[in-house]
């Protein structure tokens, strides 16, 4: 390796403390300056850590925003999620391909621009979307493709942004803001109030206002951080998962943009209750046009006294937060896997028990909370547990921030009261003849209409905020067969299930969706699903067969529609596959009884 | 009760386990055999293969990583837990390109006297058929990807035992795979035939250059009794 290039990658190890523990932040810094993690960089990388080069191959291959083999000067990521489908992403490739002259997975001939697929970018609502290294670009017409190849090449669109695109036309599309979440606040009231309790108390008050969390799993809050708080340990520690990777998500996005100070009060009000003295907010690498904007925000709550020592005047009272950010992996947004990745590894979820509230973060007791958790702890310190707890269901208080995508008139960003139905959500949105709703994303429900009455809350459609809408002209089948392969990219791979799991599920479902599978294979991929949900070891694997136990149960019908009628013993079309090797062999079409 | 004198229920029978523990050693102790592949009495335990899947107080948990408490409830030799043990020794065979008929490994091999031990005749999945590189750089040691179930077995082993880090892992999800501590292969490492990793691979992918037909096929370990015997001795042995 050139001996510039080392002394760079000396250089951004020395800034970061030498520490192996941030190599997640030495990792971006390394992408940034030297752009290829070839080999002899891992090794510099590794020499400069004192760490083996197995290792840190170990870490940066695990992340699809680290560059392994050679790329353009950009990156063009396409966002291949169900609304931007819907929304005409096949053609945008196209033209994608077209004006870069490569195909996805390739680099233009020049060298200038390399075209990539990705995963949900959280634009959902602003389809079909792409990333341009840490720029995104929304609401892409085909006949735009070229100007914007064209603005790539010459002008670079480095440009960091916040809550606008690099054409100027991204927009929040926050269509019904809510008392909780989106009302306006005036900086450091509820901070103010938990500091006027003792710490304890601070977690009554969420227990008294019954708040659970908003990723989808629906944990009480207040159990969360009383275990932690109790759990004995050198530190405690407070993250923030902003890693909404669920396709259709896109909440976070909009908190951060608008509202990331009601966030921060609520992580310090974390740090207060659990005897805290660090968090860190993990933000998606996707996000990361919106970096500055929160550093900017934590800054000046440090200038305010909101951050730091002695925080509003409170002796002893120390607390700051670090961002972490992430680099383009579905899993890391699982507690464990994210705690991994926080630590500098690969975000490979853990077994439990323990748990992170008992061994966490550096092995000490830690809690994970959603953005939009940590809002309502700020509202509720605000505003008092009754206030929260009169909104909303009997087990699901407050309000909730639904991301709606898809076939409607107005997707976006809705704060709603638990409770409501899916019928009054679908009419709120503008959604006519809805064939399907895929609620919570991948990992959640399919559901038909006759499911329509149902109530979005933890007591019934429980959802971390993915709300995505088919319309009466989509195949659902197509679809699920998407939902598959975004888990079979995203499993980390550890475990065997999950891994080998999602590869046979896509088989067996490719097989289907092209006339060639039966009854016996809609079984074995039925039976095949139960083991993977069953032995997987994180909630990834485990959810990663519900697009098709959902629709085997409320679409069953789409299945049996394709199915090839079992003819004779043989498992494929003997006839289809006896007239294929015949034109290829050149010989005249023979068909021997038995099969046929 | 004591902290010192615990007991778990396997399938009905009463296990004495002892705190610090997890359910698997208890297991093995008191002549219970469940099934594991990735796990090694001498490592610790990486939770890769769930075969050692059991359902503790009715839910699916790891055996091999998850702590003993007193009264644990677990199923173990159940027909539903027998029969996806089953389905991921064969999504590992299928995953793989397994050459058991002549595979120096055979008879030794783990993922093949498991599958015995399951009664797999055949399989019924579909094949992955994927390129894989094989890796021959080193005098005495070879890495053929096309068997390796990613267990993880030779990356604790030469990190923990060994305190080596010759191994690790590479890539995620279905392109995950073993990787070494160096730019070109095994043979720019400091792996040693005498490492503790060079024979700890359940099946035929890290093995020792020389010798692989010392023992005659048919004279091999799973030859004659079934993988899991010796724990289930221990038992027997009891009375």
């Amino acid at each position: 390796m050139a001996g510039e290039q080392a002394s760079v990658i000396e250089q951004i190890v020395e800034q970061h403390g030498r520490d192996r523990g941030r190599l997640m932040d030495i990792a971006h810094a390394v992408q940034k300056q030297v752009g290829l993690f070839s080999e002899d960089t891992i090794e510099a990388m590794a020499r400069a850590l004192g760490i083996p080069h197995a290792d840190v191959r170990d870490m940066v291959s695990f992340y699809s925003f680290f560059p392994r083999t050679q790329t353009g000067v950009r990156t063009i990521r396409l966002c291949t999620c169900a609304a931007c489908r819907m929304k005409g992403m096949d053609a945008v490739a196209s033209a994608f391909e077209k004006a870069v002259g490569a195909s996805f997975g390739s680099t233009s001939p020049d060298g200038t621009i390399s075209l990539e697929h990705t995963n949900c970018i959280g634009m959902c609502d602003q389809a079909p979307a792409a990333l341009v290294d840490g720029t995104v670009l929304t609401n892409i017409k085909p006949e735009d493709v070229e100007q914007i190849v064209v603005a790539i090449k010459e002008k670079g669109l480095t440009k960091p942004l916040h809550g606008t695109n690099a054409l100027g036309e991204a927009e929040l599309n926050l269509r019904q803001p809510g008392p909780v979440i989106f009302a306006p606040m005036e900086r450091g009231t509820g901070l103010r109030a938990a500091l006027n309790m003792a710490p304890q108390d601070v977690i009554n008050v969420l227990n008294k206002a019954r708040l659970r969390g908003r990723g989808g799993a629906g944990f009480p809050t207040a159990m969360k951080w009383d275990l932690c708080r109790k759990a004995k340990g050198d530190a405690h520690y407070i993250l923030c998962n902003a890693d909404e990777g669920e396709p259709g998500t896109f909440k976070d996005r909009v908190i951060l943009t608008e509202h990331p100070d009601l966030m921060f009060e609520g992580l310090t009000i974390g740090g207060y209750a659990l005897g805290a003295q660090e968090g860190v907010l993990y933000l998606r690498g996707e996000y990361e046009y919106l970096l500055n904007h929160l550093n900017q925000m934590l800054a000046r709550r440090r200038r305010l006294g909101l951050l730091g020592e002695n925080i509003c005047g409170r002796e002893g009272f120390h607390f700051d937060v670090r961002i972490v950010l992430g680099a383009g992996a579905y899993i890391c947004g699982e507690e464990s896997s994210l705690i991994e990745s926080v630590e500098g590894k690969r975000g490979a979820p853990r077994d439990r028990p323990p748990f992170p509230v008992q061994k966490g973060y550096l092995k000490q007791p830690t809690s994970v909370n959603n953005v939009e958790t940590l809002c309502c702890v700020a509202r509720i310190l605000e505003k008092g547990p009754e206030w929260f707890s009169e909104m909303g269901t009997k087990d699901s208080t407050g309000t909730k921030l639904l991301s709606v995508s898809g076939d409607c008139e107005k997707p976006g960003v809705y704060e709603v009261e638990f409770g409501l139905s899916v019928e009054s959500l679908l009419e709120l949105v503008g959604a006519n003849g809805t064939q399907a709703v895929q609620m919570a994303g991948p990992s959640g429900q399919c559901l038909a209409p006759k499911d329509f009455g149902r109530s979005i809350s933890f007591e019934d459609l429980p959802t971390g905020g993915s709300v995505m809408i088919f319309g009466p002209q989509r195949d659902m089948l197509e679809y699920v067969k998407h939902f598959i392969d975004f888990f079979r990219e995203e499993s980390c791979g550890w475990c065997a299930p999950c891994r080998v799991g999602t590869t046979l599920m896509l088989k067996y479902l490719d097989r289907i969706l092209e006339g060639n599978g039966t009854q016996a294979d809609v079984d074995r991929l039925a039976d095949l699903c139960q083991t993977i949900k069953t032995t997987s070891r994180c909630g990834l694997g485990q959810a990663s067969p519900n697009p098709i136990f959902s629709t085997l149960r409320s679409f069953r019908h789409l299945y049996e529609q394709r199915l090839r009628p079992v003819t004779g013993s043989l498992p494929f079309d003997y006839e289809k596959a006896m007239r294929i090797g015949c034109e290829s062999a050149g010989r005249p079409l023979e068909l021997e009884g038995e099969h046929v | 009760m004591s902290a010192e004198s615990m007991t778990i229920i396997i399938d009905g029978v009463e296990v004495p386990a002892k705190p610090g523990q997890t359910v698997l050693e208890a297991a093995d102790a008191a002549g219970i055999y469940i099934p594991r592949l990735c796990y090694h009495p001498s490592l610790p335990p990486g939770g890769h293969c769930r075969v050692c899947t059991v359902k503790i107080n009715g839910r699916p948990f790891n055996s091999c990583t998850y702590p003993v408490s007193d009264g644990l409830v677990i199923e173990n030799d159940t027909e539903e837990l027998r029969h996806m043990r089953s389905s991921i020794i064969e999504m590992l065979f299928v995953e793989g390109t397994h050459i058991c008929p002549y595979c120096e490994a055979s008879g030794r091999c783990e993922l093949q006297a498991l599958a015995y031990r399951f009664g797999l005749p055949a399989k019924t999945l579909p094949y992955f058929d994927k390129p894989r590189q094989m890796d021959m750089t080193h005098p005495d040691a070879f890495i053929d990807r096309d068997r390796c179930i990613l267990c993880g077995r030779c990356v604790r082993a030469s990190r923990f035992a060994d305190e080596k880090s010759v191994f690790g892992f590479e890539g995620r999800g279905a392109n995950k795979r073993i990787a070494v501590n160096s730019k070109t292969g095994l043979g720019d490492t400091q792996m040693d035939a005498a490492d503790k990793a060079a024979t700890i691979c359940p099946t035929g992918s890290l093995m020792l250059k020389k010798g692989a037909y010392t023992v005659p096929i048919r004279q091999r370990l799973y030859d004659h009794k079934p993988i899991g015997s010796d724990i289930e001795e221990r038992r027997e042995g009891k009375g």
